[in-house]
């Protein structure tokens, strides 16, 4: 069947798009990218399992598909429903949805302390981000919000788990790139928290990559940690020879000095290439590394407000590189 | 006529034991399908008995087990949901206490019809005594052949284990209780797949209610459309109800769907009416979580006419003037009830009882609580009222598991029937400590109609 009909027809709000059958409605929308693209608090698309949790990019199919036209009866999570052929989705074109998203943005904003003036996540934070643009400026929410104690978790990183919103990234992130099951979820509803159960329990090579697939605060870089607010720094390209991982890396500068060192991000906030913990926070020395050239970051982020690119590249998106 | 085929000889000494269930017909399900029928034939009169769900969503049993995926070389499996948690519901509870012989029948006979031949029996971890009784019976069936290799010479074999769960009643929600049965925190996976195709250990699997397997023994017993006959519509059989609350004789029952609900609550036979002479005041007809019926659309639908014990007619008017049939947790209020303290106490148990995993519900559920609190404990203020109303719609649908609409439909149908309460609860915060607000109106269904 995939060599007569290899491609899926679907249409988001109102653009078509040609995709491979099983690629979820989220996927086919950042192919088209822009506006169309819903937002994904919790999906990761390197990371298996990831999604569906956060219900951010809730939308909703207006048509089913070509064989039956009937729309699905309740909004679905983009990033976990696969697309049919001839299925139309409405994302920002639906009001119900735009209703919905608000909802879920309100939701996780209740619990989540908004110490953005004293939290390293800030300025990079898709909450933030995420709350700007569907959030509202108040709050209906009145009573005490849920605090935890600050936990150690490991040598490098801090966990704050009354940031936390629980996407599962990083429990994900320490299942699959490191060999030990060493971090996980306990407890249950509002209750649950991001725990290795053992303190100061995550010390192997690749655990500093959960900080980065981290939306919010919650699991900051502890020889980062209130250093400097991230729009003061410049994000350069940087390589170097590393044994364990590729060596691609974004390091950030204050003036001639490395602040820290984070994996290269794509535009939707995902890691391209997890990087090990050497080149996260041992190397520190300009010396250490070969500075390609600023980083790209998109226009609307504060990290761009302080004009460190001499020419921007253009934004290219994935559709056409196919 | 009034037929019993779950709980007809519940009155038998000694029931609970392989000999005395073998002497009252027994077993004989089990010989009639592995002499005479072949596994698609099982699965052809549970079709033809129209029988549905029992454990709330009421899915049409014979469809689900249609689309289980026969993959070349991968095992299935069938498992058995005795994870009751739902408050008001005790039903599958009294049937595996007391005549667990049948759940062991229903389920040999579910997995041949299935192909599966290991089954396993979830049960929620605080049926520990249960646990013994369904481990005693399944070593009897063991050691009379109903279970284990070539039962009785057919060529099938089948191993039945149970399972318990750590008390948490999402573990109920199908694919949930996979995740625990794995061994795994049991939050509910995300659909598609779904465990037809993809349930325990990546096998297609199916998951069916207590009652729902139990009733496949008269099924195949006496035949699908001898089934069919029996209830009223497309609400074929009869249903367990477990009663609570203001009654007389509150229980469990075994009815035939299709009597009124009047008989039901007032009639000697059934609760024997309300305990002290008082007055219904509401009544939540399926478990917890389906919306609560104030009095005047108890026994009579907004369209006045009888409602009756069916899937069908408990639902009549949709979640505007219906409700549900549900798990059979039949919950009934007098005028001394409090129904904005029965709202905070069921959303108390939603929000304790939410996994976590998505953040409409693991927040909202929290959220609500902490409103009705208020409400109750009289520091509300009138626009918590809308408040909760909008917290609500934004949980119902959005959610990756139906614990979401759990939380939401009992909190959006006292808001909808009983609106004027919780302003009354508003207005006098001293008096709602000490007093109840009564019986909302005189209103009867004509007045509704009008």
């Amino acid at each position: 069947m995939s060599e007569t009909n290899p491609k899926f027809k679907v249409t988001i709000d109102g653009v078509e798009v040609e995709v491979d059958p099983g690629t979820t409605i989220l996927n086919a929308a950042r192919l088209i990218g822009g506006d169309v693209v819903p937002p994904a608090m919790c999906y990761y698309s390197s990371l298996k399992g990831s999604g569906g949790k956060c219900r951010t990019c809730l939308v909703e199919v207006s048509k089913g598909s070509e064989k039956d036209p009937r729309p699905m009866p309740k909004l679905v999570a983009s990033c976990s429903t696969p697309i049919m052929d001839g299925m139309e989705v409405k994302n920002k074109s639906s009001e119900k949805v735009m209703d919905a998203r608000a909802g879920v943005v309100e939701m996780l904003l209740i619990n989540h302390p908004l110490d953005c003036p004293v939290c390293d996540q800030a300025g990079e934070c898709h909450l933030q981000d995420l709350a700007y643009e569907h959030g509202k400026s108040n709050t209906r929410y009145e009573f005490e919000r849920r605090t935890f104690d600050k936990v150690d978790i490991g040598e490098y990183i801090k966990l704050h788990m009354t940031r936390c919103i629980l996407c599962y990234r990083c429990v994900y992130t320490a299942n699959q790139l490191t060999e030990q099951r060493e971090h996980g979820v306990l407890k249950r509803g509002d209750a649950a928290e991001i725990g290795t159960f053992i303190e100061k329990n995550l010390k192997n090579d690749f655990i500093g990559n959960v900080i980065d697939v981290c939306p919010v605060g919650a699991l900051t870089d502890k020889t980062f940690r209130f250093r400097s607010r991230v729009w003061y720094t410049k994000p350069m390209d940087a390589h170097r020879d590393c044994k364990c991982c590729s060596g691609k890396a974004v390091v950030w500068m204050i003036g001639d000095e490395i602040a820290r060192v984070t994996a290269r991000k794509d535009q939707y906030g995902e890691v391209k290439e997890f990087i090990c913990n050497e080149c996260r926070f041992d190397k520190k020395d300009k010396s250490d590394w070969t500075i390609e050239g600023p980083r790209h970051i998109d226009k609307h982020s504060v990290i761009s407000a302080n004009h460190y690119e001499v020419e921007a590249p253009a934004h290219t998106p994935l559709l056409n590189k196919a | 006529m009034e037929r019993k085929l779950l709980l007809e000889h519940i009155g038998v000494e000694g029931i609970n034991t392989h000999d005395v269930y073998r002497k009252n017909g027994g077993y004989s399900a089990v010989e009639k399908a592995l002499k005479t029928m072949s596994p698609d034939d099982v699965v052809e009169e549970v079709k033809k008995s129209g029988l549905r769900g029992r454990g709330g969503a009421g899915f049409p049993t014979g469809m689900k087990w249609s689309f289980i995926a026969k993959p070349e070389g991968v095992p299935r499996h069938f498992l058995c949901n005795a994870d009751e948690s739902e408050p008001g519901t005790f039903k599958d509870r009294y049937l595996m206490e007391k005549i667990p012989h049948l759940l062991i029948e229903g389920m040999i006979l579910s997995s041949y019809a299935l192909g599966c031949n290991q089954s396993y029996i979830y049960i929620r971890g605080e049926y520990m005594y249960v646990l013994q009784i369904l481990e005693k019976a399944i070593a009897e069936a063991y050691a009379n052949g109903w279970l284990g290799k070539n039962i009785k010479g057919s060529g099938f074999d089948l191993d039945l284990a149970v399972s318990t769960g750590a008390g948490a009643y999402i573990c109920g929600e199908e694919t949930a209780l996979i995740e625990s049965l794995e061994g795994k925190r049991g939050n509910p996976r995300i659909k598609p797949p779904f465990p037809a195709v993809k349930g325990l250990w990546d096998r297609p699997t199916v998951v069916n209610n207590v009652e729902t397997i139990a009733a496949v023994v008269p099924i195949v017993n006496e035949g699908g459309d001898a089934y069919a006959q029996i209830g009223i519509g497309r609400s074929t059989g009869t249903k367990l109800i477990s009663a609570s609350g203001n009654v007389n004789k509150p229980g469990v029952y075994e009815i035939t769907m299709g009597i009124t609900v009047e008989e039901f609550i007032y009639s000697d036979k059934y609760l024997g009416g309300m305990k002290n002479g008082k007055k219904l005041k509401a009544c939540v007809p399926g478990g917890s979580s389906v919306p609560i019926l104030p009095h005047y659309l108890v026994c009579k639908t907004a369209a006045g006419e009888d409602r009756l014990m069916s899937y069908e007619s408990l639902s009549d008017g949709g979640f505007a003037t219906g409700s549900m049939l549900g798990s059979g947790g039949f919950i009934v209020y007098d005028e001394d009830q409090c129904i904005v303290r029965n709202t905070w106490n069921f959303s108390r148990f939603y929000h304790h009882e939410s996994c976590g995993q998505c953040s409409p519900c693991r927040e909202g559920t929290g959220w609500m609580e902490k409103v009705l609190h208020r409400l109750e404990y009289g520091h509300g203020k009138m626009e918590d009222i809308d408040l909760l109303w909008d917290i609500q719609r934004k949980i119902e649908g959005n959610t990756i598991c139906p614990l979401g609409d759990a939380a939401a439909w009992p909190v959006a149908a006292a808001i909808r029937h009983f609106r004027e309460e919780f302003e009354w609860h508003v207005k006098e915060p001293k008096l709602c400590m000490t007093k109840n607000y009564g019986l909302i109106t005189e209103k009867t269904f004509e007045t509704v109609k009008g």
